[in-house]
């Protein structure tokens, strides 16, 4: 079969265009709600999940209410048009980075995604003799995986375990006082022991965006494989798998304005030829005896189980609304609301930002402390007042620890806030020192 | 603003000015308890003594970080426990995990409420679920090491 790579994404020619903001909020149901003591939703917290617009909504109500059923299955027109969305699906989210659909794996999530690289890579180290594995898989004493201390726990936790489990070593990027990665040790850190570098594209925490085509290089000078977790680059600006640098690329739907339950794990075809299964049974197999198995080619190799159609759905429709804005613009328009909070944080007296303090090769997460005031504390104050933020260690609790940090109060942007929504959160992060007389 | 009903003055008063806050000797058990959805932390310490053949709680000393309502709730535990039995104390400990799961509708006894001392202003935490783990750290690393203190008792 011969696939053809898909048309490249349209690209805005010209400056960003901003985006229409009221005209977009009107797309979100949930922005119409009132919160605490009958106050406006101000939701700074997209970097945890993103809210649906209606035609996400729509798309997945669709599924259910007229083509629902098992794709890939049963003998009717409901499973060929089951089949066709789902497939479908795969088709538009890989348009979606610029990828070749046969190297689009559906997950649950863009964590389980960097568990399914993990576990392939642990099954393939206890496979017999004669079962699929490339040496970059069959990791064992003396083999390195290198990480970085900027990770998301989803893209630490599966490599620590792999280490544990096949006696490789876990070694890591550090990080400066200003949040970017410390590469000075990369001569060192990259050597012909390493099999495996996962890095983050964007970090949760502090919006850094490392210089992943560069590790990526050295990386692949050396033999490595990269994996990098795209939860929060794919969501917020343009990513071309083509010209991105890395073997696999992790990153959730729900993130991106698409429904809860389904992920992508983008990678390379010859790498997911090389792997074993994560989870096996339906779906996934070639020939089944009780004596043993054989299964599919990827990317169904690595889609057990009853496809997630209605979830492919919503997220193709997440695609199509995300291009429609055009992702470049899409990032200028949060660049604009990162600038700003960065500027009107930055000048509150005791509140200490995260991170890069400008918007060079920094992204929409603004994480900061307060003096006197615990993160909680923060949180809940700018929840009574209707903003929700995030206030805790995000999931990156080693980041937290190198920069200082025990936890920290974050506000994540996306296509739906405004510049009046960074004034009010800094302006309600004001009450809270007042509040707590801080 | 509604948060108020949470953050009464008694509760930033202890946030603020913790009673019997450090980690003094001699104690009978130490314990280290995080909540590790947020990273808040205690070291907490409990000293037995001995009152007419029953263990009491001569000091419980701590170390702690963390938000106001789990500093806050700390420091009343420790004055609520502080010179009981331990069998009193256990009470308490139970009076104030059933206030913290109530939800705001709680109709407690008016006894338990009166032994919890300073901790009822905490009846407001329960209608904010995401903080009652915040208020039971301290309470639920006491209830521990004083476990342990009676563990090692019975050893000797």
């Amino acid at each position: 079969m011969t696939t053809t790579r898909s048309a490249p994404r349209a690209t805005a020619t010209g400056p960003a265009r901003g985006l229409d903001v009221a005209d977009i909020r009107a797309d979100f149901p949930i922005l119409g709600r009132a919160v605490r003591g009958g106050r406006p939703l101000v939701y700074l917290d997209s970097g945890a999940t993103s809210h649906k617009p209606r035609q996400v909504l729509d798309a997945e109500r669709d599924f259910y209410t007229i083509r629902n059923s098992a794709a890939h299955r049963g003998a009717h027109l409901l499973g060929e048009e089951a089949t066709d969305a789902y497939e479908g699906a795969r088709v538009r989210v890989a348009a979606f980075i610029g990828a070749d659909p046969g190297e689009v794996v559906f997950t649950k999530s863009a964590t389980e995604a960097l568990n399914l690289v993990a576990y392939a890579a642990g099954n393939a180290a206890t496979a017999g003799p004669g079962e699929p594995g490339a040496a970059w898989l069959r990791l064992g004493p003396g083999d390195e995986v290198l990480v970085t201390e900027m990770e998301h726990h989803a893209n630490l936790i599966p490599w620590q375990q792999l280490a544990q489990r096949t006696g490789a070593t876990l070694r890591w990027f550090g990080v400066t006082p200003e949040g970017r990665l410390d590469l000075s040790g990369a001569g060192r850190l990259i050597n012909d022991r390493t099999r495996i570098v996962a890095v983050t594209h964007q970090s949760n925490v502090t919006g850094t965006i490392p210089p992943v085509r560069q590790i990526a290089d050295l990386a692949h000078d050396r033999g490595a494989v990269v994996v990098v977790d795209g939860a929060q680059s794919v969501p917020h600006r343009p990513v071309d798998v083509t010209s991105l640098g890395a073997d696999f690329l992790a990153f959730s739907a729900h993130k991106m304005l698409g429904p809860t339950g389904i992920g992508v794990l983008w990678g390379r075809r010859e790498l997911l030829e090389a792997m074993p299964p994560f989870l096996t049974g339906g779906s996934m197999i070639e020939v089944v005896r009780m004596e043993g198995s054989t299964f599919l080619p990827p990317p169904q190799r690595f889609e057990a189980g009853v496809p997630p159609a209605a979830q492919a759905a919503g997220l193709a429709a997440a695609c199509a609304y995300l291009d429609a804005l055009g992702m470049e613009n899409v990032a200028a328009h949060e660049g604009t609301l990162t600038a700003h909070a960065l500027e009107a944080l930055g000048s509150i007296e005791g509140v200490r930002i995260l991170g890069p303090l400008t918007t060079d090769d920094r992204g929409g997460a603004v994480s900061f402390t307060v003096d006197g005031v615990h993160p909680h504390d923060v949180g809940q104050l700018l929840d009574d007042l209707g903003i929700a933020v995030r206030a805790d260690h995000h999931c990156a609790w080693p980041l937290h620890r190198a920069l200082g940090a025990a936890a920290s109060t974050r506000a994540t942007f996306y296509v739906y806030n405004t510049h009046d929504e960074v004034e009010a959160l800094a302006n309600a992060v004001r009450q809270a020192q007042r509040f707590f007389r801080a | 603003m509604e948060v108020e009903s949470m953050y009464q003055e008694l509760i930033l008063d202890h946030y603020r000015h913790p009673h019997n806050r450090g980690l003094r000797e001699p104690y009978s058990a130490e314990v280290h308890h995080v909540n590790p959805l947020c990273g808040d932390e205690v070291t907490l310490r409990v000293a037995l003594k001995d009152a007419d053949g029953e263990p009491a709680v001569a000091d419980v000393s701590y170390d702690a970080l963390g938000c106001s309502i789990s500093q806050a709730s700390a420091s009343m535990m420790t004055e609520a426990v502080i010179g009981k039995t331990v069998g009193e104390a256990m009470i308490i400990n139970g009076a104030f995990l059933e206030l913290m799961q109530s939800r705001g509708t709680a109709e407690p006894d008016e006894e338990l409420l009166a032994r919890l001392g300073d901790a009822v202003a905490f009846e407001g935490v329960s209608r904010y679920p995401a903080r009652i783990k915040c208020a039971l750290l301290g309470w639920m690393a006491w209830k521990d090491a004083t476990a342990q203190a009676l563990e090692t008792l019975e050893q000797t």
